[in-house]
């Protein structure tokens, strides 16, 4: 309380920051920046909306539906769920050249992989090759966490028991005769899938490190023996499998199955007749889901997809509507100079 | 020290049982003990080690928000139900709870050692005879203890003996009450026997009765029964703790109160929480918002049903657990609860506090109301209040200190028809008088004031030649007074005046060759040129509120009869002799000229006296002086006899110094539409002359109403004038309802038009009778309707009560301003109270919310300070509300994907650092640095305050439109990303729209959107800002790629599966595209908007900005500051502006309070033989001549 006279102890910092001056840019939405950056980004939008769209244009997709709902398909036979093994045909013929490389995928509909219970039902652990967890599976498998006899599941969980199980086989006709067309199902699952989230235990033969685990009760084969022909593309890190763990975002999503880079089919599938030989094995149609087949090739942008090239051109364009409009508005209702 | 007190404030209002009355007995531990008083240890700290924790916890889960993210937390405990892991929850709330705990554990701490400090102080205490120091916590009801001068009272005491003469005791209460004038206090005359007598001390065995610990620090009830008779005591004979002894060596007093109990902690009660508007609406948003998420949990609940219903038990061959529709969406509610909370985030409120601190640390800073001249810088004391200040409707102002400086100069003067105090060029043009003018030399004279200035040379020129007018003057202004000088030193005088005017005045004829040196009460000696005269006072004349006029008769050495008279003009010259006839013009022209300065005028007349008739009037003076009955009206009659055929002198002009600036203040004030009403307790002469004086009142206006009526039915009927010729004959009452589910009914006086420019001055008096229930709506619809509204006389209750009455009809911000303690009713009853610092007094400063040493800087505080704060405070509400209902929508528009399973959109770490990390700190930047256009511009165009004061820049409208936005921005976060991708694949064919990389695409489209959406809100770009935002947006892509590493997937497999998808997602082009696609639609419909609004319809704001760019832009000067016009060229006089009060002419005579010169420290019965000192004391009230001789500046306080 004590005041020394004309002391100024107490005079604050005469500082930029102290005082609010901090020097800064005071931007303005002024007619000289708005209306010409309308006119930019409309332009570049609709430049990148051309570029897009003709992309787009350019990229082939073949779809086709092989539910079997309709009586006509040839897998109509193959929808009922208590007909084991059943295989279908899916015939096709392109008039022109499928330009390589081309993919090849299976897709699903109104099938819910989104669904959060079913995202979180495995286990990190046990899929990263940790054999505790093989013992143990972590409760959030349940009800695939162990089997009616308290054995545990490898992998567990819903995630890892509703792997897509049908499988494909591509066949040209030439001079009627069936060729197959090579699929190279290699590499279709993210690096870091492959080398770093999903890891087998380090136990050889594999089959060893199952011991005492059973297989989840869809599949037809254990985790081991998924692929006999590849015994490097077995346990976890079997491409079909880390495809099908990668879960989809949306209710209706298509998964890569094989690419078709090999041999004759290295430039693309040429025109002339195709049959696919179909393992219908997946039931859908109880939830109503359907499934489907796609080939399709890519370009720099990636996938066949009208919507952003014409989103861009919509909107490049509105932007230059609105430019033009703010631009009327300006003349006519210009800031009054004085006030 | 005052944060001191401030702290002891806290924990008041503890009170154990009910205590009837307290009985205790001086020197009997054992029987006091038995009461179980409390002792004198204080607790003002609410922790110790082992409660802190506890405890603290306790108190913050008891606020809203962290409770709601408790139960958050239980409910994500439940597996079933929880929908994000419980990180998402406990980083933030852990984050939020401790910096809190930090915050009060510190703030404990201080308070811990307040207490110990104030606790082992020590004092002298009789113990078992003798006298020995303890610790002041061990002092205990009954002990006797003794105080040395300088010393803090330790509790409350009964005074027993002292020192001094007559057990007086000088103690200071600046600390209890903010006066800083002495006091004296009393002891009994039984009790002061027993002096410094430690045996007799010990054996005093006086038993208190008296009232239970109550807070009233003015009154004190009880008794003191000693050897069988009974002592009444009262407030006279209680040292309160809290006070501090001075002027007295030592005294001995009895413990009655101690520690809590005293009526210093009895009195810190707590003080009123003030929230601000934006507060309120706040929490009523809050609420609405939880009924909002209730809503969309509900829905997203059924959709859960409907699903699972139709979906999800067909879909059961691939869900994990069996499925029962209801109970799914039961549990999806929950979870929904959970991942929807954003909506309420717990930031917000930490944001807010965070702002409001930034900001009230800016207004300490402010260096432009920092004032130099005794150091004090402007001082935010609560710093929860800063965006209100951007809102204020009326001020209300105190006048004497806050206004005003409270110092009175003798400024000009007309003596015998001659103008002094003016300088004038050689042109004959006024120069204008400013710090740099030279002063007049004052040395010849060895008595003069230092301190006292005048400029113009030639009054001293005249006085030193000897013109007898001249002479006369100053001779009268060295006479007419009751002033008393205490000469501390030789030739170092000091003048006690009663009121600040008089002081001017004596000070003024000291300066100019009169000193008046000392007095006696029949005499009067003065130095008149250097001589020493004595003058025979043979009468003084009193002032009086009706006389408006005082006089004195005295004896000239030579024996010359005079009676000198000074008083208002209009009353002087009505008893002026008809001689003076041409003098009277060229005074009152004088005085006119005066006047329209907002001077204060006094005339000044002398008469000489015929000792004959003089020895007849004394006798018949004598009669009517002890006179039975009628006196005073005989009395005045003889003094109108006698005053009577004077002869003029002259006037003087006193000036009622303005702080520096407030008519400019004011001004700027009125111009952002503040409604200015100065409430004062001086008269109303003084209160509308500083009216003038401040530009509040002006001549131009149509009419100055004055209220003084005396009965309630005479104030209704002046305030019923009508200004509005179609006006209505009742106020509109506007009724409606507010706040929290609509439970509070307010009434609103609505505004009404209003022809020509009115002001009202009404008293104490009449406002007491305005203020009764039936007629307070009368009184606001008309005050409200005149630009200016003065109250003068009024008490601090009535102070706060007008304040009350606006804040109830006016659903206004109000804030009051004052430095006085009696202004600090109504500091604490407006929204804002604001104190003036660096003055005498403290209380006002104490009690609150900001403080700063003068008036003008309130112009700072409010138009810069205030209109940033509010415009950062609801830029920020804005934005966040905008930034997290965007965020939470979202998630609500996937729900339509995922089975309405509550599955998040967003990475889960994303949710938890979204608020915290990559928004925080950018957001917090536009809050504290934005400006719209910079302080010079606020003070050119005032009128920038006023969409404050309309709640313009967040309502309820402004919520609503924030959250369409934010539906819009969700739908294209959600929907674009959606379209892009549904159907596409990567450029090396492999799926692109898995879980994580669509996560990833749509939480980077909303950072980057809502990051946009900031820039375009920031008007002020300062290197922070840009910092913080590019630093935000960087350390998010750093953290995503941090956290999808390869390591970090190894060391905490299950915390990050998002492993390698920022790798793989962010190479992608058209994931790029998408992202540019969603930003450009979410903010070019925002810019269009604003850029049409801007050109159609312009808002000030948007005028200003635009004049301000053009201003940079062009690199031309801005327009220069118009010039305030600072003189008044008015004819309108000032009435008798004299504060003054009746009956110190009374004391100055009796004698009874002279002393003895010089003396080095006041002794106030230096006479203590004379019976006459006895009686007085018996028959005087004390604060009387206490105030009389130590409160020469509380004029204003007429309580």
């Amino acid at each position: 309380m004590m005041k020394e006279e004309l002391e100024t102890t107490n005079r604050p910092d005469n500082t930029a920051f102290t005082q609010q001056r901090l020097p800064a840019w005071q931007p303005m939405l002024s007619a000289g920046i708005v209306i010409p950056g309308f006119v930019l980004i409309g332009l570049a939008f609709i430049g990148i909306g051309v570029a897009l769209f003709i992309t787009s244009q350019n990229i082939t997709v073949l779809e086709k539906d092989y539910t079997g709902v309709e009586t006509t398909s040839d897998c109509y036979k193959c929808s009922n769920p208590s007909d084991k093994n059943c295989t279908c045909k899916l015939e096709f013929s392109l008039s022109t050249l499928f330009e390589g490389p081309v993919f090849f995928y299976y897709g699903l509909s109104n099938y819910f992989q989104s669904q959060r219970s079913y995202g979180a039902s495995k286990d990190e652990y046990q899929l990263s090759g940790d054999l505790d967890y093989f013992k143990t599976p972590i409760s959030a498998c349940s009800p695939y966490q162990y089997d009616a006899n308290q054995n545990p599941i490898v992998p567990c969980g819903s995630l890892a028991n509703s792997m897509f199980n049908d499988t494909f086989k591509l066949y040209q006709i030439v001079n009627g005769t069936k060729k197959l067309v090579p699929f190279d199902g290699k590499g279709i699952a993210w690096w870091t899938d492959y080398n770093i989230k999903y890891r087998n235990p380090s136990v050889t033969p594999l089959k060893n490190a199952f011991n005492g685990t059973v297989k989840p009760s869809f599949w037809s084969k254990p985790a081991y023996e998924l692929d006999t022909s590849d015994p490097s593309n077995n346990g976890f890190v079997n491409q079909d499998f880390l495809v099908w763990m990668r879960r989809a975002a949306l209710p209706d999503f298509r998964k890569l199955y094989r690419r078709i880079t090999e041999g004759d089919y290295a430039r693309g599938l040429p025109a002339g007749n195709y049959s696919l030989e179909i393992a219908y094995n997946y039931p859908v149609l109880s939830f109503g889901g359907r499934k489907k087949v796609v080939f399709s090739n890519v370009s720099w942008m990636g996938g066949k997809n009208q919507f952003l090239g014409i989103a861009y051109l919509v909107v490049g364009s509105l932007c230059v509507v609105m430019s033009m409009v703010m631009l009327i508005v300006y003349a006519k209702f210009k800031f009054p100079e004085d006030d | 020290m005052g944060s001191l007190l401030s702290r002891l404030g806290l924990e008041c209002g503890r009170k154990a049982v009910k205590e009837e009355e307290r009985h205790l007995r001086a020197n009997d531990r054992e029987l006091n003990l038995s009461y179980k008083y409390s002792d004198n240890a204080i607790k003002t700290s609410k922790y110790n080690i082992f409660t802190f924790l506890p405890l603290n916890l306790f108190e913050q889960f008891q606020r809203l928000a962290n409770a709601y993210f408790l139960f958050l937390l239980c409910l994500q405990s439940i597996p079933e139900v929880s929908s994000l892991p419980w990180y998402t929850t406990v980083v933030p709330l852990v984050l939020v709870l401790s910096m809190t705990m930090a915050k009060d554990g510190s703030d404990d701490m201080n308070r811990h050692r307040c207490d110990k400090q104030v606790n082992n102080r020590q004092v002298e205490v009789l113990v078992e005879g003798e006298l020995q120091s303890e610790k002041w916590m061990d002092v205990q009801v009954g002990d006797i203890v003794k105080l040395e001068n300088n010393q803090f009272v330790t509790a409350d005491l009964l005074l027993l003996s002292s020192s001094e003469p007559l057990n007086l005791v000088y103690i200071e209460t600046a600390e209890l009450d903010g006066e800083t004038n002495l006091k004296v206090k009393q002891a009994l005359t039984v009790t002061g026997k027993l002096e410094d007598s430690v045996e007799k001390l010990a054996n005093f065995n006086g038993e208190v009765r008296c009232e239970p610990p109550n807070n009233r620090l003015d009154k004190f009830t009880g008794t003191l029964t000693l050897k069988g008779e009974t002592y009444s005591l009262d407030n006279e004979r209680i040292l309160l703790r809290g006070c501090t002894l001075r002027n007295t060596q030592w005294c001995f007093g009895l413990v009655i109160f101690g520690g809590p109990d005293t009526k210093l902690m009895q009195n810190c009660g707590r003080t009123t929480f003030k929230r601000t508007s934006i507060d309120r609406l706040m929490n009523v948003l809050v609420l609405s918002i939880f009924g909002f998420l209730m809503i969309m949990c509900l829905i997203l609940a059924i959709g859960n049903g409907i699903w699972e219903y139709q979906e999800g038990s067909k879909f059961a061959a691939f869900l994990p657990k069996g499925v029962n529709a209801p109970f799914s969406a039961f549990l999806t509610f929950w979870s929904y609860v959970i991942i929807l909370n954003t909506v309420v985030p717990i930031s917000l409120y930490v944001s807010v506090e965070i702002i409001r601190l930034g900001n009230s640390f800016y207004i300490n800073w402010d260096r432009k109301m920092y004032y130099p001249k005794n150091d004090t810088p402007a001082e935010a004391r609560t710093t929860t209040l800063n965006e209100e200040l951007g809102q204020i409707k009326y001020i209300f102002s105190d006048k004497t200190g806050t206004l005003t400086q409270n110092v009175m100069t003798f400024n000009k003067c007309s003596i015998n028809g001659k103008a002094y105090g003016e300088l004038l060029d050689f042109s004959g043009q006024r120069v204008e008088i400013n710090e740099k003018t030279e002063k007049v030399d004052f040395s010849w004279n060895n008595l003069a004031d230092p301190k006292f200035c005048f400029h113009d040379n030639s009054l001293v020129e005249v006085v030193r030649e000897g013109n007898p007018e001249v002479q006369a003057f100053f001779r009268l202004l060295s006479l007419c007074h009751t002033v008393m000088p205490e000469e501390k030193k030789e030739g170092e005088l000091y003048y006690q005046a009663q009121s600040p005017d008089e002081g001017a005045l004596v000070t003024a004829a000291r300066n100019f060759g009169f000193v008046f040196r000392s007095r006696t009460p029949e005499s009067i000696t003065v130095v008149e040129m250097g001589e020493l005269v004595t003058y025979e006072l043979l009468a003084v004349l009193d002032f009086n509120n009706v006389r408006k006029r005082m006089s004195v008769i005295v004896r000239s050495p030579e024996g010359k009869l005079t009676l000198y008279c000074k008083g208002a003009d209009t009353i002087i010259f009505e008893r002026l002799n008809p001689s003076c006839s041409n003098l009277t013009e060229v005074t009152t022209l004088h005085l006119n000229e005066f006047a329209g300065e907002g001077l204060r005028t006094l005339a000044l007349a002398y008469k000489d006296i015929d000792p004959e008739y003089m020895e007849d009037w004394k006798l018949r003076h004598h009669v009517a002086n002890t006179a039975m009955d009628e006196r005073e009206e005989k009395l005045d009659a003889l003094y109108e006899e006698i005053e009577k055929g004077l002869l003029l002198l002259g006037s003087t002009a006193v000036e009622d110094k303005l702080q520096d600036g407030v008519p400019q203040t004011i001004e700027q004030l009125s111009k952002a539409d503040i409604k200015i009403w100065v409430l004062t307790g001086d008269k109303q002469e003084t209160a509308e002359n500083i009216g003038y004086s401040c530009n509040m009142l002006r001549e131009e206006m149509n009419e100055v109403f004055i209220v003084s009526a005396n009965t309630s039915e005479e104030v209704r009927k002046e305030l019923q004038r009508k200004m509005t010729p179609d006006g209505t004959e009742e106020p509109t009452v506007k009724k409606s309802r507010s706040g929290l589910f609509c439970l509070q009914k307010t009434e609103t006086v609505a505004d009404e038009p209003v022809n020509g420019e009115y002001a009202m001055v009404i008293n104490g008096h009449s406002l007491a009778f305005a203020l009764e229930k039936d007629m307070e709506i009368e009184l606001l619809r008309t005050a409200c309707m005149c630009q200016t509204v003065i109250c003068c006389r009024v008490t601090p209750l009535q102070k706060a009560q007008v304040v009350e009455l606006v804040k109830k009809y006016k659903q206004a911000v109000t804030l009051a301003i004052g430095d006085g303690a009696n202004d600090v009713s109504m500091i604490k009853a407006a929204h804002i109270g604001v104190g003036i610092s660096g003055q005498e007094g403290m209380q006002a400063v104490l009690s609150s919310d900001y403080s700063f040493a003068q008036f003008r800087y309130l112009q700072r505080l409010l138009l810069v300070h205030g209109r940033w704060s509010y415009l950062r405070m609801c830029k920020f509400l804005r934005y966040f509300f905008y930034k997290n209902f965007t965020f939470t929508f979202v998630h609500f528009w996937y729900g339509f994907f995922c089975g309405f399973s509550a599955q998040t959109v967003f990475d889960e770490w994303f949710i938890t650092l979204f608020n915290l990390v990559y928004t925080a700190l950018p957001v917090l930047s536009l809050s504290l640095f934005d400006q719209d256009v910079n302080d010079w511009w606020s003070f050119q165009y005032p009128q920038l305050y006023t969409p404050g004061q309309l709640n313009q820049y967040f309502s309820k409208r402004a919520f609503v439109y924030t959250v369409l936005h934010s539906g819009y921005s969700s739908l294209v976060l959600f929907f674009i990303p959606w379209a892009a991708m549904y159907d596409t694949v990567r450029d090396d064919g492999k799926e692109i729209v898995d879980y994580q990389s669509f996560a990833l695409l749509a939480q980077t489209c909303l950072l980057i959107a809502v990051s946009i959406q900031l820039g375009l809100d920031t008007h002020y770009w300062t290197a922070m800002n840009q910092f913080f935002l590019w630093g935000s947006l960087s350390v998010y892509f750093a953290v995503i790629f941090t956290m999808y590493s390869n390591g970090m997937f190894l060391t905490l497999t299950s915390s990050f599966p998002f492993i390698g998808t920022a790798r793989n997602s962010l190479n992608q082009p058209n994931v790029w595209l998408t992202m540019l696609l969603t930003s450009v639609l979410c903010v070019l419909p925002v810019v269009a908007y604003r850029f049409l609004r801007i050109l159609l319809w312009p808002t000030i704001n948007d005028k200003v900005r635009g004049r301000g760019y053009k201003v940079r832009q062009d690199k031309v000067l801005p327009p220069t500051p118009r010039r305030v016009q600072a003189r008044r060229t008015s004819t309108r006089r000032s009435g008798y502006a004299f504060s003054h009060a009746q009956g110190y002419g009374d004391l100055v005579t009796s004698g009874k309070f002279l002393r003895r010169t010089p003396k080095s420290r006041p002794a106030l019965f230096s006479q203590t033989d004379s019976p006459l000192a006895q009686t007085h004391i018996v028959g005087y009230s004390h604060n009387t001549c206490l105030i009389f001789l130590y409160s020469f500046c509380c004029c204003d306080c007429c309580f």
